[in-house]
């Protein structure tokens, strides 16, 4: 599937970076590789996120990692004026998104909506992921970003 | 097998507070706040410190059971809890956890509390100042999502969206904090009333519904109650406050990762709520009175919705200063200024309040009230909250 990476990065630089823990380890390669890649159970076959040691479903360890198609739909938003850290000062207001992945057992993900700052945001919208590299960053790190399908 | 209930069995005997303070403001220690609040929780009660011997608390509240006990010489310590999760989700729950406690007989005498000093300490509206976000944050704090306020946006967006519940209806329920503030000498919000032109003007926090006065502050200072079986209760100074229901935890998956809730758009009120009044053998419409803490007025909106207390199909018309004002609202709410106004002491003032309303001392008393329910901080997970009434309710 095609995809998409961004010239530059949505939010400022220095906001923590993610903690590439081993838990999540192929999620994080994925995105490296511009793929969006969760936890899909062995014992039921069904998606789940975040990532967890068990099947919430079905109490299996086995747990497998999928590709899943990079798009969803807008479940619920915010756009925060206030930064509550101090590389978000002079940066805001910046659109958050929850959205949720009907194709892949409705799992919902967390990023950045990719907008103006005043750009009217509707629940239910599709979006499409955009990919954020972090390539200077030790270790270099891949952001997922949404942005509304065309 | 007889009924397994706490309805009856325990009362509040004693309640205590500091001199409430802006965070930052305290001249004492957080621990010296929290040995004043026990202190004036057990004067009111009559009972000497030495006999507490018990202390229950949540929030991961610093001043621990076993160093209270040591300074205050207690003579034996029977019970320690702590409620599990963070912000004021478990204020309900310690006094619960009291409760379950004196009526088990594990203990006779046990102080519920709450202690902050957030100048001594860190705050909380400020994201840490880590490299790397570990856990859940991983998948958060690198899109700028760090804040409590935010951690629970989208859940207010969600819901009151799709109920059409206007920013109005939570303008209300900040006025009617700001508003009951201004009676109460120990309110850190005293002299600063609340308009709606001045809850307008106010700048964005996020959009779409958090502007400055929805959200709660950040205060010094300490709570206490104090827990004994009902039968010790009616020999001590005070009119008892008999608990009637207490139920804490969180519905399927509440706190299921990465905001993947099922049901998200929730306080995480709905099994507990159900529970609580099942225990108390009463219902929203008993109550004279209702507390709901509030973090954010996004939330209590949500838990005052699933404690059955307003309809989201009508809430518009429901949540006006009018019907939230004591003496004469319908439904009169955070009668001391709640954690807007009164102090962000974690909602361990709104226990204090409920009591003062049933023994007929409040500030801004109801006339005549019997019934008042307190709702824990919601939107966290686990939450709790409780309902406590006079002896004309046993
Ligand atoms: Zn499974």
């Amino acid at each position: 599937m095609s995809t998409t990476v961004l010239p530059a990065t949505v939010l400022p630089a220095g906001l923590p970076a993610p903690a590439i823990e081993p838990l999540a380890r192929p999620y994080w390669e994925g995105t490296r590789a511009g793929r969006l890649v969760i936890q899909k159970c062995r014992g039921c076959g069904r998606h789940q996120w975040g990532p967890e040691w068990i099947c919430h479903r079905c109490h299996s360890f086995d747990l497998d990692w999928a590709e899943v198609a990079p798009r969803g739909r807008i479940w619920s938003w915010q756009r925060p004026h206030h930064p509550v850290h101090s590389a978000l000062t002079g940066h805001t207001p910046y659109t958050i998104v929850l959205v949720e992945l009907p194709h892949a057992d409705n799992v919902r993900m967390v990023g950045n909506l990719i907008c103006p700052p005043d750009a009217k945001v509707e629940i239910g919208a599709a979006v499409e992921a955009v990919f954020e590299p972090h390539d200077a960053a030790d270790p270099p790190y891949t952001l997922v970003q949404w942005r509304l399908a065309g | 097998m007889s009924e397994r209930t706490l309805r009856g069995k325990v009362a509040i005997a004693g309640v205590g507070e500091t001199t409430y303070y802006r965070h930052g403001q305290s001249p004492d220690a957080e621990f010296k706040l929290a040995l004043q609040a026990v202190l004036a929780a057990c004067n009111d009660a009559g009972i000497d410190p030495r006999d507490v011997d018990g202390f229950a608390s949540y929030g991961g509240d610093r001043s621990e059971a076993v160093r209270l006990a040591a300074a205050l010489g207690i003579k034996e310590l029977r019970f320690s809890n702590m409620f599990w999760g963070g912000g004021g989700g478990g204020v309900c729950g310690a006094v619960a956890n009291a409760a379950a406690a004196v009526h088990s007989g594990m203990a006779d005498c046990v102080i519920a509390f709450r202690s902050l000093a957030q100048g001594q300490f860190a705050r909380y509206g400020r994201g840490a100042a880590v490299a790397a976000a570990a856990g859940d944050d991983a998948f958060l704090a690198p899109y700028g999502l760090m804040s409590p306020a935010q951690r629970f946006a989208m859940k207010i967006t969600r819901f009151m969206t799709d109920n059409g519940i206007r920013h109005e209806a939570l303008r209300a329920i900040a006025m009617t904090s700001y508003h009951h503030a201004q009676a109460n000498p120990n309110a850190v919000m005293r002299g600063r009333p609340l308009s709606a032109e001045k809850y307008d003007a106010s700048r964005w926090i996020i959009e779409p519904f958090h502007r400055l006065f929805d959200c709660c502050q950040e205060n010094d200072g300490a709570g206490a109650v104090l827990v004994v079986p009902a039968d010790r209760a009616k020999d001590l100074p005070h009119k008892p406050v008999y608990l009637l229901g207490a139920a804490q935890g969180g519905h399927h998956r509440s706190a299921a990762p990465v905001h993947n809730a099922p049901d998200y758009a929730s306080a995480h009120f709905k099994t507990v709520a159900r529970n609580m009044w099942e225990m108390a053998k009463l219902g929203p419409k008993d109550c004279n009175v209702v507390q709901a803490y509030e973090n954010f007025t996004g939330g209590v909106l949500l838990s005052l919705v699933e404690h059955g207390f307003v309809d989201p199909r009508t809430a518009n018309e429901e949540l006006v200063l009018d019907r939230l004002l004591a003496p004469g609202g319908a439904m009169p709410m955070n009668t001391s200024g709640g954690n807007l106004a009164e102090c962000y002491m974690h909602g361990l003032e709104m226990v204090n309040e409920a009591v003062r309303q049933l023994r007929g001392t409040a500030i801004n008393q109801v006339p005549g009230a019997n019934v008042v329910a307190v709702l824990g901080g919601p939107m966290v997970t686990p939450v709790s909250s409780l309902v406590v009434g006079t002896e004309a309710t046993l």
